[in-house]
């Protein structure tokens, strides 16, 4: 468990999905936020499943801190990952859900179900620890899911457009809360997102992917105030 | 593609594949040992093997198909009595053939119910004895078991995707097609190739509903090689002929299975908005007092003929009840020790064929199995000391492909819903079973564990050839019943052995049923 | 409390074991339960021999083929008379010892390896309430009305159904094929077994049902109903007998003979008539228990040597299928 965030960085790594292949060399540093933009079927969400370790690479190296976490299961890269949805076990209760970041295991030692506890009051749903996420609105479900986070305390999070079906002033809402989980935990972040617009203020750089090709980070300011022909067109700009 | 995430290990499952390929395969080996030469099949063995071809496939494509309707029926509607018309939809299945057939006779046969009520009406008789005798006693026996394969399916959609439906207003038609047809395709091919396999290895019934020996199946043929002949030689071709007409059947129905859909839901307990139309509801209505009737009529008449019986049975057959306990209780055990990994290996591997070696065992013959081991024990222990754990085992063998089939199908959704998650969660081997897959999978495994027990309890297995004078499984303590012309005391050991095969099933279907409220 | 006698005597017979010699016979898997003849034959036996005689129930003819010369068995009873041949090619028998001469059989018995121990005939049952006008012959058997339905069992998978078809070769000879044809209208249905047939019957599925001369004999001792009866043709009927043989290579050839000698001793001659509900086979009809001597019986009995049978059994059974399948 290391406080604060981790150095990822990637060198000619290749993946191959039948035709399509996605190719990245590019570094984040320490405690950087990162926004993930792109056309639809470019690769962004590829590009987050080979890092996460759900997705093989065919070619290149990704470390994390140094440490070389190609091979390495995704529970042991020091990445905390949080997917568009299936997030949360529907089976299991939201503190037993929340629980699963502190260890993998059901039961939870009294100062550990402390941690599960504050962790819930930490995104309002201390009050839901007991229901099934079916029970839960979108935004719960996510707040669980960000509390879940919270504990993992993981370097690195990566988000695949976690509050994608969320209305404009919920995402809002959760982008906030999300933000402060990261800079508390002072963990390094990418996130794919849909409207790089929208999380501007919240992020430092910003990733192009289009056609499997991957940009190298880019302050997100100068990136959007000057777009690059590519990025201009997916904008609508 | 993303398979190296899944968080459990193949290696268990093909121990359990290998382990069974090796039990059949030692069984054969053993028989192959003691042939004594044989003759080749005779003209009126390929007569068998055409039979029964044609009586398994129409078997299995009409129970099959009356079990859609059925299904879709008990999966939009919920009657008083739900619960135990579920259960009871289990019972023709794990009935000893004998008890099935007089049941099924007191209905349909010449003095039946049917033709009491048809005479009453002034119509002539009809006779259920003939090919179409046995496909309606075969659709007895099976119907049901597809019915729950169908049901387990369609309760899989999620209630998500009926709100969508309900919301786009999208008429019955629209329906099937956009939600329901593409779950048939997920379900229906399992299910008619192993029922087809079920029906090939079929002959007592056969035999009786056929009407003569027109109706003689490959099975039959094998156990008069067998206990009649004593030809092992023919016994095993025509054995390993079986295991193959079962095993291009399974690879056919497997190859046309397509591959999994992802269904993603959060266990919300569908309402079916789209079924509230009063054509709808007749319809349903329709189909389950069909099958009801179907189904529980001959059950009644067994239930009967029991309630008499039950006062003139022996002591002993008490005591065999409680060995049948025991033989089920090991049986169903072995079951899931085999069936879990099995599944978990063949919901990772790439090829659906690999289902293949579960109906290995069912497929091959029982008295086959028997038989081999039987030689393979008896240098070195006396085989009737092993006589309950061998059928234990036998009766495992013969419940793997059910139970495999109803775990198949929600062991991949869980893989593909939750193996991402699991693995990031750094959940991996037992606590991914224990925390993710056993809870997600309880409603699957209560059934196909009732499944193995009931069909343990029913099954006269091959005890029979080992069997010890003082431990007698309750099926061939009411054959012997039987056989010393106690007909109302066997009536009443057939009914002993429904309940308890029902109550037994019953318990490990609640189990996996019971839904916690959170 | 039937429970606890019976495991209190299979207590005592096991702390008994270890002094008294056992004798292991093999039996049909019906002849040990609590309701056949296994426990009063045991208990009787055990009175005269001073030894332990334990059952082991089981498929007899597979199971002496599988298991050899390594058979445990002393003795085995219930071999029938169709697999008499397949169990003397076995070479695991020795001669029984006892006099043939004492046998009351129907039929003229010279064998010393298979020794009777009960018999009965082939038959069909009917119930005379529901049948006006049973058949007197054979004859009259073929020219039945389509609607009395007669229910058989399958010669090839049950003794009885092959009894049945060899009587009708003895019978009818060449003309056996034509005989099958006259029937098949009557023929409900076959079934694999005796139990299954026997079943349909007392259901009330059948008219009639392919059975023993002796079946009656059952409804009447046992049930007090003497509706059931068996048809007597005069064209005669199939003689159907079970046997008791010894292991040449048993570790108690006394005990062993003793046994056989006890088989034909009037103690056993007149305990098995209601305990396997069949003939004795070395007993007088004078000297049968009280009723049985009453039981119709046929004057004229058919029966085929084993070698007789082996020769026509597979046409037999061919003709019969080749008629039924058409």
């Amino acid at each position: 468990m290391h406080g604060g965030g981790g150095v990822i960085s990637v060198k000619g790594l290749r993946v191959e999905q039948g035709e399509f292949a996605l190719r990245a060399t590019f570094e984040v540093p320490r405690g950087r936020r990162v926004a993930v933009a792109g056309p639809s079927g470019a690769g962004k969400s590829t590009l987050l499943g080979v890092l996460g370790g759900y997705v093989p690479a065919a070619a290149g190296t990704i470390h994390v801190d140094s440490v070389d976490v190609t091979d390495t299961a995704p529970d042991a890269r020091g990445i905390a990952m949080l997917f568009q949805d299936g997030n949360l076990f529907p089976h299991l209760s939201v503190a037993q859900n929340v629980g699963l970041g502190v260890r993998p295991a059901l039961r939870l030692s009294a100062a550990e179900k402390d941690r599960v506890r504050a962790a819930l009051d930490r995104v309002g749903l201390g009050a839901f620890a007991d229901r099934k996420p079916g029970a839960l609105s979108g935004g719960q479900q996510s707040r669980a899911a960000l509390a879940r986070v919270l504990l993992q305390r993981a370097p690195v999070l990566l988000l695949d457009e976690p509050f994608a079906a969320l209305g404009p002033a919920l995402r809002t809402e959760m982008l906030a809360l999300t933000s402060e989980v990261v800079t508390e935990s002072r963990a390094t972040m990418m996130m794919v997102t849909h409207a790089p617009t929208e999380v501007a203020d919240m992020v430092d750089d910003l990733i192009f992917v289009d056609a499997g090709e991957v940009a190298p980070p880019a302050p997100a300011g100068d990136v959007l105030a000057n777009p690059p022909a590519a990025l201009r067109a997916y904008l609508g700009g | 593609m993303a398979r190296r995430a899944h968080p459990i290990s193949k290696t268990p499952g093909i121990v359990a594949a290998v382990l069974i390929v090796a039990a059949v395969l030692a069984a054969f080996v053993a028989i192959g040992s003691r042939v004594e030469g044989t003759t080749g099949l005779r003209n009126a063995e390929w007569q068998a093997v055409r039979f029964t071809l044609v009586q398994a496939f129409f078997s299995a494509l009409l129970s099959v198909g009356l079990a859609v309707p059925v299904a879709r029926a008990l999966a939009r509607r919920r009657l008083p009595g739900h619960a135990l018309l579920v259960t009871l939809l289990g019972a023709p299945f794990i009935l000893p053939v004998i008890v099935a057939v007089l049941g099924l006779l007191a209905i349909f046969g010449r003095s039946g119910w049917l033709n009491i009520a048809l005479g009453a009406m002034g119509l002539p008789e009809v006779s259920i004895y003939g090919a179409h005798g046995v496909v309606l006693a075969h659709v007895f026996f099976n119907m049901p078991l597809a019915t729950r394969l169908i049901l387990q399916g369609w309760q899989a959609i999620p209630a998500e995707q009926f709100r969508m439906v309900a919301q786009l207003g999208l008429p019955p038609g629209v329906v099937f097609r956009v939600v329901e047809w593409p779950l048939l395709r997920q379900v229906v091919p399992g299910a008619l190739a192993l029922i087809f396999v079920i029906c090939l290895t079929s002959f007592a019934v056969a035999l009786t509903l056929g009407g003569g020996p027109r109706a003689t199946t490959i099975e039959l043929a094998i156990y008069q090689a067998f206990r009649f002949d004593f030809d092992l030689g023919r016994a095993a071709v025509l054995s390993l002929l079986q295991l193959a007409v079962a095993g291009g059947a399974a690879l056919i129905a497997l190859w046309f299975l397509p591959p999994m859909l992802v269904q993603r839901g959060q266990d919300r307990l569908p309402f079916r908005w789209d079924a509230r139309r009063m054509s709808t509801r007749m319809l349903d209505a329709v189909w389950i007092t069909f099958a009801a009737a179907f189904l529980l009529l001959p059950l009644a008449s067994v239930v009967i003929a029991g309630l008499g019986g039950l006062t003139e049975m022996p002591g002993l057959v008490w005591r065999s009840a409680w060995t049948s306990i025991w033989v089920a209780t090991l049986s169903t055990a072995l079951l899931v020790a085999l069936a879990l990994p099995l599944t978990a290996w063949l919901a990772q591997a790439r090829r659906g064929g690999f289902e293949g070696v579960t109906l290995l065992g069912l497929a091959a013959s029982p008295l086959m199995l028997g038989t081999g081991w039987f030689i393979l024990i008896y240098p070195y222990a006396n085989p009737a000391s092993l006589a309950l754990p061998v059928t234990a085992s036998v009766n495992a063998l013969m419940a793997l492909p059910f139970a495999v089939r109803i775990l198949l199908p929600p062991m991949r959704q869980v893989l593909t819903d939750y193996g991402r998650l699991g693995a990031g969660l750094g959940l991996r081997g037992w606590p991914f079973w224990r925390i993710v897959l056993l809870p997600r999978l309880r409603p699957a495994l209560g059934f196909a564990a009732g499944l193995a027990a009931a069909l343990s309890v029913g099954d006269l297995g091959v005890v029979a050839l080992f069997a010890d004078p003082d431990v007698a499984t309750l099926p061939l303590q009411m054959y012997r019943l039987l056989g010393s012309y106690r007909t109302d005391a066997a009536a009443g050991a057939a009914l002993l052995l429904l309940t308890l095969a029902l109550a037994m099933f019953w318990i490990c279907d609640a189990w996996g049923r019971r839904r916690d409220i959170g | 409390m039937k429970y606890t006698l019976t495991l209190a005597a299979a207590l005592a017979a096991t702390s008994a074991m270890s002094d008294t010699p056992v004798l292991t016979v093999y039996a049909g898997d019906y002849f040990t339960s609590e309701w056949g003849p296994g426990p009063i034959i045991e208990t009787e036996f055990e009175k005269v021999c001073n030894c332990d005689l334990e059952w082991s129930t089981g498929d007899l003819m597979p199971r002496l083929l599988l298991e050899g010369e390594r058979t445990k068995a002393d003795v085995v009873i219930g071999l029938t008379s169709d697999v008499t041949a397949r169990a003397r090619a076995t070479e695991l028998f020795a001669p029984h010892g006892q006099d043939n001469s004492a046998l009351t059989l129907p039929i003229d018995w010279t064998d010393d390896t298979f020794l009777p121990f009960n018999y009965g005939h082939t038959a069909f049952i009917y119930n005379e309430t529901t049948m006006d006008a049973p058949p007197t012959s054979f004859d009259d058997l073929l020219a039945l009305p389509d609607d009395v339905k007669l229910v058989i069992q399958d010669p090839r998978t049950s003794i009885s159904g092959l009894a049945l078809v060899l009587w009708v070769q003895a019978v009818y000879g060449d003309r056996s094929a034509e005989v099958w044809e006259a029937l098949s209208d009557n023929i409900l249905t076959v079934t694999k077994d005796w139990s299954a047939s026997y079943g349909l019957f007392t259901d009330g599925e059948a008219d009639m049902v392919l059975s023993y001369t002796t079946s009656p004999a059952y409804h009447m001792f046992a049930e007090e109903d003497f509706t059931k009866k068996a048809a007597i043709f005069p064209e005669g009927h199939y003689f159907m007998v079970e046997t008791v043989a010894k292991i040449a290579g048993t570790d108690q050839p006394e005990l062993a003979d003793q046994f056989l000698a006890y088989v034909m001793s009037r103690d056993f001659q007149t305990i098995i008539p209601t305990a396997n509900w069949s003939l004795p086979s070395a007993l007088p009809r004078a000297d049968w228990p009280e009723g049985w001597s009453e039981l119709p019986l046929p004057d004229k009995v058919l029966f085929y040597s084993e070698d007789e049978a082996a020769a026509l059994q597979a046409d037999a059974i061919e003709t019969w299928r080749a008629a039924l399948t058409q």
